[in-house]
């Protein structure tokens, strides 16, 4: 090995080469009407937001941020049924920001644990098996969210086997339908995706071609450091340029045609991909990883007969939809930093480390040029006055 | 945690399907490597415990490659 790939790496944050992608992206668009994009991965809104990209690029040029917060997608049902378990005295394990997610009667998992329901956060899926193995008497329940990124760890335990005190609610989720069905939306009116990058890793390319065979818009699949998002930019504006969309890999470090196949294997092999919906967004065709018939003995839907997720549910006034679908910046919503902040979460977006108004507040965003025009901002103006609806 | 996030490491032991994977600034997990083939010294993202790839180092230089033929590129049309 002549360079060892973290040295590799530390270029992707080149303030130089940022500075003349940039100059290129500028150049391109000067002949471009205006290019809507969209990416669908909490991570990229961080990298995109962290580094005050979308104050960078031409005015002609909007980035907007799709429902890729797992945590935000999840059915309030989901939480709600995870709730029921916990206040009955199974114990119930999931990740820490899943956790403080509210479900329909605006309780998270972490309020039932101060009233006395038996709740329990992992880092890991492995931890949740470590625990029910170690306590054989108690009975445990892991309230499953997440991509295909996740979705495989639990697919490849049920494989190699469970506990048999450990069942799972499975609220995973399937990425490519939800890209197929925003781009086909004409309330959005998306010119481009920007694909995750790291749930490709296991769906590979090959899992999109379908839907962009139906819309034939650009998607450049990225990474997450900023220059992988500039250059992700820089790719679509070409072909929209040269009006030639494609299928193209920006993060070829990582993400791959054809993707982890042995994951997809074992994915396909433990769930039926059923039509599911997400919180925030639509029933999304064939997105929904439920357990097929022959895993029902590590199914807590089936064990528990709880509901299949359904219902948007969300707190009075806030507009934690239409910013999970992307339709609004998250200053435009009335509660964004004055009731509902980091601190006092009330919506499921400032709840996920993913969630698009989380990011935003984390980064004192108040205001910035939205398409809607409510909140044509400027830094200096006062969050008061800001994407208030109006007599809101 | 991140739920769509992975996060790069290297992989310093190897017993069984677990290993060892060094993040740098001292921080060291044990990880699933069961969904990769993974050796000592690969580089690999980390989603919540488990390894979902393996970095692939030539293309990680290929990228950039990329970068500085772009930049070389005049985009006259």
């Amino acid at each position: 090995m002549d360079q060892d790939l973290k040295q590799i790496l530390r270029h992707y944050r080149n303030p130089r080469l940022a500075r003349k992608i940039l100059e290129k992206i500028h150049e391109i668009a000067k002949d471009l009407q205006v290019v809507r994009m969209m990416h669908v991965c909490g991570t990229h809104e961080w990298t995109i937001t962290h580094w005050g990209i979308r104050t960078l690029l031409p005015e002609n040029v909007e980035v907007r941020a799709g429902p890729g917060c797992p945590v935000c997608i999840t059915p309030a049902s989901d939480i709600d049924s995870a709730i029921k378990l916990a206040l009955d005295g199974v114990n119930v394990l999931t990740y820490g920001d899943m956790s403080r997610a509210k479900g329909s009667r605006m309780i998270s998992l972490e309020d039932c644990g101060a009233r006395g329901g038996k709740v329990g956060i992992v880092y890991s899926f492995m931890d949740a098996v470590k625990l029910a193995r170690s306590n054989p008497n108690q009975e445990y329940v892991f309230l499953g969210a997440g991509f295909e990124t996740t979705a495989p760890i639990v697919a490849y335990s049920v494989l190699k086997g469970l506990p048999e005190n450990l069942k799972i609610i499975s609220s995973h989720r399937y990425v490519p339908p939800a890209v197929g069905l925003l781009a086909e939306s004409e309330d959005l009116a998306i010119d481009a995706f920007i694909n995750p990058g790291h749930a490709s890793t296991i769906s590979g390319m090959k899992a999109y071609k379908l839907y962009f065979d139906e819309v034939r818009k650009p998607m450049v699949f990225a990474g997450f450091e900023p220059l992988d998002v500039l250059l992700a930019i820089y790719m679509i504006l070409r072909q929209i340029r040269d009006r030639s969309p494609k299928m193209e890999n920006e993060y070829r470090r990582a993400v791959t045609w054809d993707g982890n196949v042995d994951a997809q294997k074992n994915l396909r092999e433990v769930f039926d991909f059923d039509d599911g919906y997400w919180r925030g967004v639509a029933i999304v065709p064939k997105s929904a990883m439920n357990f097929k018939e022959k895993f029902s003995k590590v199914d807590a839907r089936k064990i528990y007969g709880l509901a299949s997720g359904k219902g948007d549910h969300f707190p009075l006034n806030a507009r934690c939809a239409e910013v999970i679908k992307g339709l609004i910046d998250p200053p435009e919503c009335p509660l964004y930093m004055k009731r509902c902040t980091p601190a006092t979460p009330i919506g499921p977006t400032m709840v996920g480390v993913e969630g698009t108004c989380r990011i935003w507040a984390q980064h004192k965003i108040v205001g910035v040029k939205c398409r809607s025009g409510v909140c044509k901002i400027d830094s200096e103006s006062s969050p008061r006055t800001k994407g208030m609806p109006e007599g809101g | 945690m991140n739920l769509c996030y992975a996060i790069p490491g290297k992989v310093t032991e190897i017993d069984g399907e677990i290993g060892v994977v060094d993040f740098g600034n001292g921080v060291r997990r044990e990880v699933v490597l069961a969904m990769v083939s993974a050796k000592p010294g690969d580089y690999v993202l980390v989603h919540a415990g488990y390894a979902i790839k393996v970095l692939n180092e030539e293309e990680a230089k290929k990228t950039l490659e990329l970068y500085s033929q772009i930049l070389n590129l005049v985009e006259g049309r």
